[in-house]
């Protein structure tokens, strides 16, 4: 009853400090955009058309400019006019899919690995030092390897999401595995559960939350990670969509871009979330 | 000792610069019910592993079924101190995991009727579908014997079993193995350090001294007659006998006794005794006039 009525309140304040933040947002960008063109020489204005005429300073878009754009982008986000003009949600699509591949081959290969190193302390004592070598890098730094070898942007692009997405979840999964309770393990020791048995029905659920944490992570990292990859190989996806709006110089897009990576990155972790309700137990 | 279904020879614990227990030689014969009692630290759990085939002892070895064991198996399940229970599965998953390992050719169907029937054994047919955090921990561990009686064994290990419950649910599931050990007529190995719970269940009682180099002291022999329960055990004649000798071991003996090796000591032949047989109880002296 009181959490409802704290819900409540904390939307109604949500909602309070939304409209203030745009309120002053549309305020200072109406009152401080006018008189930068005042000075401009009318024949050269005329020459290179209004934007360009102001010397590249276009206002910052005030936020009623963006809703219309916004209005605007998502009536019809699935367009294709040209290899450089397709629909937002064309853009956000390729994003998801290249993500999706990624992480994908990434959990394939680190929820098996992580397993075996989670199992075998000597594997894990062997393989430690090049997964803490490894695990700092920045994903992009082995982007130019993946263009050498790979030849192919898109799957470069795809190779840097395993490459970021791999490590939390070979560690969790190592983690999770190796903290299964040895209760549990004696238990199918003496009812003579074979090692696959084992493996899949008490050490696999035992350490199904962990490795749920570690998808989760990494799914926000790939996610985090797919913006700078596409700015760098181009192409198609929102990361290039941005970088291409940021060269047409219309700030108006950029922030829209920047709203729709926020509330698909939350709708991913989200997903990643109700997976994880679903393989956690209690004792 | 042909009778003897396992039998234990000799078996040691030793860490670099510490013996736990050493030269421990005993038997369990078939359809017995011996109980090892001792303090902390004097390597009872150990004693059980090694049993269970959890453990190698450092030194000798365990007999089963004229065989050497090594490793677990099914013939010998386990009732864990805490339930162990798999909390991702609900008791009748767990019941029926232990059954799939038995008959590993059964249907799914099959299982979780046999499942379903083992947990009506224990009286918890009602909660089968129940996970063990929904589950007191009386109803816990009554699902863990459930699961270790559900494969039929050929001998019930238990450690401690109900030591992390209250007094009267203990009770209850004392009561509960015993009427279920008597029906199946179970070979079973407890640990534990209650004397009452001793006395009703154990046919014969191990001591052990205090660790370590802790030894296997005295056997007593249970001489009470069955059934008995538990809210009739201490008016049987001879029960307080035998009680206070227990617990007189555990006060002062167990330490007394503690690395010692009287004069002509032999660890393959225990002194048995038998506190509360009648021929040897003399009648309890009535207050002088």
């Amino acid at each position: 009853m009181s959490s409802r009525v704290t819900n409540a309140r904390a939307a109604l304040l949500s909602l309070a400090l939304l409209a203030a933040f745009l309120g002053a947002w549309e305020f200072s960008a109406r009152s401080g955009g006018s008189g930068g063109g005042a000075a401009l020489d009318p024949e050269y204005a005329a020459l290179l058309g209004a934007a360009a005429a102001q010397g590249g300073q276009t206002g910052f878009p005030m936020p009623s400019e963006i809703a219309a754009r916004l209005w605007e982008l998502v009536r019809d986000p699935f367009y294709i006019a040209g290899p450089n003009d397709q629909g937002i949600g064309i853009q956000l699509a390729y994003s998801l899919a290249r993500v999706a591949a990624g992480f994908l081959l990434a959990a394939a290969v680190a929820i098996p690995l992580g397993f075996l190193i989670g199992m075998s302390p000597l594997l894990s004592a062997a393989l430690n030092p090049f997964i803490q070598v490894l695990r700092p890098v920045s994903p992009l730094a082995w982007m130019p390897l993946a263009l050498y070898t790979i030849k192919d942007s898109s799957i470069s692009s795809i190779f840097v999401i395993f490459i970021c997405s791999v490590w939390p979840m070979l560690l969790n999964t190592a983690f999770g595995v190796s903290s299964t309770r040895k209760e549990w393990l004696n238990v199918a020791r003496t009812l003579e559960a074979g090692r696959l048995k084992t493996a899949w029905k008490v050490i696999l659920p035992a350490a199904a939350p962990t490795i749920l944490t570690g998808m989760r992570i990494s799914i926000g990292i790939a996610w985090l990670v797919i913006v700078a990859a596409e700015m760098l190989v181009g192409g198609t996806g929102i990361g290039y969509w941005v970088w291409n709006q940021w060269n047409n110089l219309s700030l108006a897009d950029i922030v829209i871009a920047i709203l729709l990576i926020g509330i698909v990155g939350l709708l991913l972790d989200r997903l990643l979330g109700v997976l994880a309700r679903a393989v956690a137990w209690a004792e | 000792m042909s009778n003897a279904y396992v039998s234990v020879e000799g078996i040691a614990r030793r860490y670099p610069g510490a013996t736990i227990f050493e030269d421990l030689w005993f038997s369990v014969n078939r359809g017995e019910f011996v109980c090892l009692v001792g303090h902390s630290g004097c390597g009872k759990t150990t004693v059980l592993n090694i049993l269970a085939g959890l453990e190698a002892p450092s030194d000798g070895v365990v007999i089963v079924d004229g065989q050497e064991i090594s490793g677990p198996s099914l013939d010998r399940a386990v009732i864990f101190q805490g339930h162990a229970l798999m909390p991702w599965m609900t008791a009748e998953q767990n019941v029926a995991f232990a059954l799939s390992c038995r008959h590993p050719s059964w249907p799914k169907a099959k299982l979780r009727e046999a499942a379903q029937a083992a947990l009506e054994k224990v009286g918890l047919g009602h909660a089968a579908q129940k996970k063990p955090a929904q589950l007191s921990g009386g109803m816990k561990q009554r699902v863990g014997i459930a699961r270790a009686l559900a494969i039929a064994p050929k001998m019930l290990l238990m450690d401690e079993p109900f030591s992390a419950l209250d007094a009267l649910t203990r009770g209850a599931l004392q009561e509960e193995v015993s009427r279920l050990v008597t029906e199946a007529d179970q070979t079973a190995f407890m640990i534990t350090h209650d004397v009452d719970e001793a006395i009703l269940l154990a046919d014969r009682i191990l001591l052990m001294t205090n660790g370590p180099d802790a030894r296997l002291a005295e056997v007593v022999v249970n001489t009470l007659p069955r059934p008995r329960d538990r809210a009739n055990l201490h008016h049987m004649p001879g029960y307080h006998e035998l009680r206070d000798h227990i617990l007189d071991f555990l006060i002062t003996r167990s330490r007394t006794l503690a690395g010692k090796q009287p004069a002509g000591w032999d660890p393959k032949a225990v002194p048995e005794v038998r506190p509360a047989a009648p021929q040897i109880t003399p009648p309890p002296p009535r207050a002088a006039a």
